[in-house]
């Protein structure tokens, strides 16, 4: 018997790199590396040519230059003797700090407006749904910028907040005063709020790069320490529930290990709040919020907080009413049905979403060049490139950053996100 | 058979008239009771929405109510005010954007030449006539109709040049009835609008958009001729290829020889002199048309077989969407000088456009790759089956049903895009926020202006951010194909 010649053994031609479709990936693929290859090489040796023609290099060391300036919010110590690598760190601590902070109110803000959009109440859902549409359809910027001319333009300065001898002798009040029982005081220069201050010092541990504060560190040994404590007493409860049937009652075992410890601790250490007071031209004492950060973090809360309450509105209305028709027919109680059955449910929508809005809120942090605010962008890609003039670097530097930073909110997110997923098998 | 009780001295045996229910249980009574008043939280929650509302109210009423809308200062204005209601009473200064208006639009743009953006803007919305509202004829009236008059308005005010206000309304009015009567025709206005609106605002010789659009017409021309012989990708290559040859060999020389024979021209205005809401418009159209098929190209390089354009698009999306744009934005302005030839310098708000597209592709290839995900696998199946070759299943299978789904994403993107073109400022652009107002408000005149400059930019934005989300909800139920 003959073998019948079939296809696979018909002669190769070309044109089959084209119609053939077991090629034809091939071809595509190559033709792009090539294009892609051109491209990177026409791209990399324009800049060869560019940096000759401009008697410049690529080099990182101006890095470890003094840099000369001065950065008024600073987490880490710093003077303007430092380098230009020790204010790009202040920089992204800055940013760190505001999207930290942005994040967490943007979050507690989004969270109750798209709760109260749903409220049956007629007059609360819609003037949420104002500040909704409003804050969403106007540019971040302008946000940005009406809370700096509100803060920096139309707050008193600090010599309305005097009172004389012949003004308290006359029982008239000053132009303005303080919020909360004289404790915060709210100033065209600055805000001043209480700040926590201890009488007994522990001293430092100089790490070289950083000095550690050891009340820090023993506060937060403290903290962890009460977290795995709480967590073995809330397993045992569990345990014993599983034996008898009965959960024991642990509201109070948790609230005294989260606070007692660290009650004597810092009561031994004498804490104690310093209050600004108002001394000379300005408002001394206390810890001071810079008008730049303070008209970032209000305009950032409140332009993604109303995203996300979008988001979580959005979550809740994907709940089907059947689940809470169906808790209620097992004679679930309001309350308990929607903290056990709606919110899990709605919280595995609404995450997905709220990573991207964390993501935007840390991303649109670097707008604080807007009022000033000393970011990663304010100082790496500000002032350090104009003194230095290494664009190339600093955008290199600067660029790479934020997406490390990006990279690493999303992955925490995203395991955060696979732990309430729906498990399946 | 009912069994009457007779002890009873009456027993009714017709229907009573239906009554009204109690007041309790109707009209405002009921509605307030039901929508505000149902729980003591609901109770509570009223009340303070109420004092939020009033404070809101009594805050800004007077300073609404003593609006002053003619001055020469800040000065004149507070004069004004305190004439009209006293000692240390407030208003708002509308004056200063009478006076500015100009500037919060146009920028530095020559005001001889005001009718060539204002044109331009009322093209815009004849060449997206057809596009948004297709097989509505009344919407599409309505839409030109108004625009026309707006048109004829700001000619009026922002020209005054009679013989440009009677042709412009004129033609206008001309396309108006073409929009109604055989609005397909509009399309033709579509195609060319990207030209026409580069030769009306930047302005120079009519015949280089021109030529530019004839290399594309080349490229459509040989792909139709050569489709039937060869695969799509050959053709299209091909047909590029002869555009090329075109645009880079033949076309200067074209032009040049129809300029000097017909010399159809208007007055070169230099990028540096857009601004306002001219630049932040230029900007976002441009980015927001071609950023979609940037976004569904790189969506489907992202959904490919082939790992080399899997990991190129996949590389380029979660980079771009790692960085903030105003990092790209300093990009555009400072490093892309080093990665084109020396000495080659190309326009800035070019360059910012291109920078703004990528970005905004970038989160447009997410939402259209959500789109893609939610497809059922048997669309592809099924298109594969009919034979339909790859590019044509998406085209006619794939992607009206992806876009279709991803719509809310896409028009919250195209607003992000458009609310981010205020960030242009810190390249040195002049967007209607930063640069303008900061110019405005430096002038000695107008010192003290706090809100008002930004109302006026911020409602603007408003109104084209929320007319978009609006329009994207109309669409959804225009394209909406369940039974639900």
């Amino acid at each position: 018997m003959a073998f019948t010649q079939s296809a696979e053994f018909q002669q190769f031609k070309l044109s089959q790199l084209i119609y053939d479709t077991r090629f034809r990936s091939y071809t595509i693929q190559l033709f792009v590396l090539i294009i892609v290859l051109a491209a990177l090489y026409w791209l990399l040796g324009n800049v060869v040519d560019n940096l000759a023609a401009k008697d410049k290099d690529i080099n990182f060391a101006y890095l470890f230059v003094r840099a000369g300036y001065d950065i008024d919010q600073q987490l880490i110590s710093y003077t303007n003797d430092s380098t230009h690598l020790r204010a790009s760190i202040i920089g992204l601590l800055n940013t760190l700090v505001l999207a930290f902070a942005g994040c967490v109110l943007a979050t507690i803000v989004g969270l109750i407006a798209g709760i109260l959009r749903l409220s049956k109440n007629w007059i609360v859902s819609r003037l949420i749904g104002v500040y909704v549409e409003v804050f969403r359809n106007v540019p971040l910027l302008l946000w940005i910028i009406v809370s700096l001319v509100f803060f920096s333009e139309t707050r008193p300065q600090p010599r309305d907040f005097r009172v004389t001898a012949e003004m308290a002798a006359s029982g008239q009040e000053p132009i303005a005063t303080m919020m909360f029982n004289n404790s915060v005081a709210i100033t065209n220069r600055s805000n001043n709020i209480p700040s926590v201050q201890f009488t007994n010092d522990l001293g430092v541990i100089d790490l070289g790069f950083v000095s550690v504060s050891v009340l820090f560190l023993a506060t937060v040994f403290i903290l962890v320490a009460s977290y795995f404590t709480n967590r073995f007493v809330l397993r045992t409860a569990t345990k014993v529930q599983w034996d008898t049937g009965v959960r024991p009652t642990t509201w109070w075992k948790s609230l005294s290990i989260w606070f007692l410890p660290l009650g004597i601790f810092f009561w031994s250490m004498g804490l104690y709040l310093d209050y600004p007071v108002l001394g000379g031209f300005n408002f001394k004492g206390g810890l001071i919020i810079s008008q730049a950060f303070m008209s970032m973090l209000v305009a950032l809360t409140l332009y993604t907080g109303a995203f996300i309450a979008e988001a979580v509105r959005a979550g809740i209305l994907a709940i089907s009413r059947g689940q809470t028709e169906a808790a209620y027919a097992l004679g679930v109680t309001p309350s308990l049905t929607t903290r056990l059955i709606i919110l899990p449910q709605a919280l595995r929508v609404i995450i997905p979403p709220l990573i991207s809005q964390y993501l935007n809120l840390t991303k649109n942090t670097s707008l604080g060049i807007a009022v000033g605010y000393l970011d990663l962008n304010g100082t790496l890609g500000g002032i350090t490139l104009n003194q230095t003039g290494r664009e190339l670097e600093c955008m290199v530097l600067m660029m790479s950053t934020y997406l490390v930073l990006s990279l690493i909110i999303s992955s925490i997110m995203n395991i955060y996100n696979a732990s309430v997923k729906l498990k399946e098998r | 058979m009912a069994v009457r009780n007779t002890n009873l001295a009456f027993a009714r045996d017709e229907m009573l008239e239906a009554q009204l229910p109690p007041t309790s249980e109707r009209g405002v009574i009921k509605w307030t009771r039901e929508n505000l008043f149902s729980t003591p939280l609901n109770a509570a929650l009223t009340l303070v929405a109420l004092y939020v509302v009033y404070n809101i109210v009594a805050g800004f009423y007077p300073w609404i109510s003593n609006s002053v809308w003619v001055a020469d200062s800040q000065k004149e204005c507070r004069d004004i005010v305190t004439g009209m209601s006293g000692e240390g009473a407030t208003g708002a200064c509308w004056a200063l954007i009478r006076a500015r208006w100009h500037q919060f639009m146009f920028g530095f743009y020559p005001p001889t030449e005001y009718w060539r953006p204002i044109l331009t803007l009322s093209l815009l919305f004849v060449a997206l006539a057809p596009v948004l509202f297709a097989g509505k004829n009344k919407s599409i009236l309505i839409l030109l109709a108004s625009t026309t008059f707006l048109l004829f308005v700001t000619l009026v005010l922002g020209d005054g040049n009679i013989s440009h206000v009677v042709f412009i309304t004129l033609g206008m009015i001309a396309l108006t009835a073409l929009g109604y009567l055989a609005p397909v025709r509009l399309y033709w206005v579509t195609a060319v609008y990207p030209f026409l609106s580069i030769f009306l605002l930047w302005g120079g010789s009519f015949w280089a958009p021109f030529g530019a659009l004839i290399g594309f017409v080349v490229w459509g021309l040989v792909y139709n001729l050569l489709q039937e012989r060869f695969e799509a990708v050959v053709s299209f290559t091909l047909g590029l290829f002869f555009a090329a040859i075109w645009w880079f060999g033949l076309q200067g020389f074209v032009t040049d020889m129809l300029l000097t024979g017909l010399p159809l021209e208007l007055e070169f205005v230099d990028s540096d002199r857009f601004g306002g809401f001219l630049l932040a418009l230029t900007i976002g159209v441009s980015a927001i048309a071609a950023s979609l098929p940037v976004g569904v190209l790189l969506a489907l390089g992202r959904q490919s077989d082939m790992p080399l354009v899997k990991i190129l698009s996949v590389g380029f999306i979660e980079f771009v969407r790692g960085v903030p744009l105003i990092t790209m934005l300093f990009t555009a302005s400072l490093l892309l000088q080093y990665f084109l030839p020396p000495r080659t310098n190309f326009d800035l708000i070019l360059r910012v456009i291109i920078l703004v597209t990528f970005f905004s592709a970038a989160y447009l290839a997410e939402v259209i790759r959500g789109g893609l995900a939610a497809l059922p696998t048997g669309q592809f199946e099924a298109a594969n089956a009919l034979g339909l070759n790859y590019w044509q299943a998406q085209r006619l299978i794939i992607m009206p049903q992806a876009l279709k789904v991803s719509i809310p994403g896409i028009v919250s993107s195209f607003i992000g895009l458009f609310k981010d073109t205020t960030l242009v400022a810190y390249v040195g652009l002049m967007d209607p926020l930063k640069g303008v107002t900061a110019i405005v408000r430096a002038d000695m005149a107008w010192k003290g202006i706090y809100w008002e400059p930004y109302i006026f930019v911020g409602i603007i934005f408003f109104a084209f951010c929320f007319g978009m989300s609006r329009y994207s909800l109309y669409l959804e139920n225009q394209l909406k194909t369940d039974h639900r």
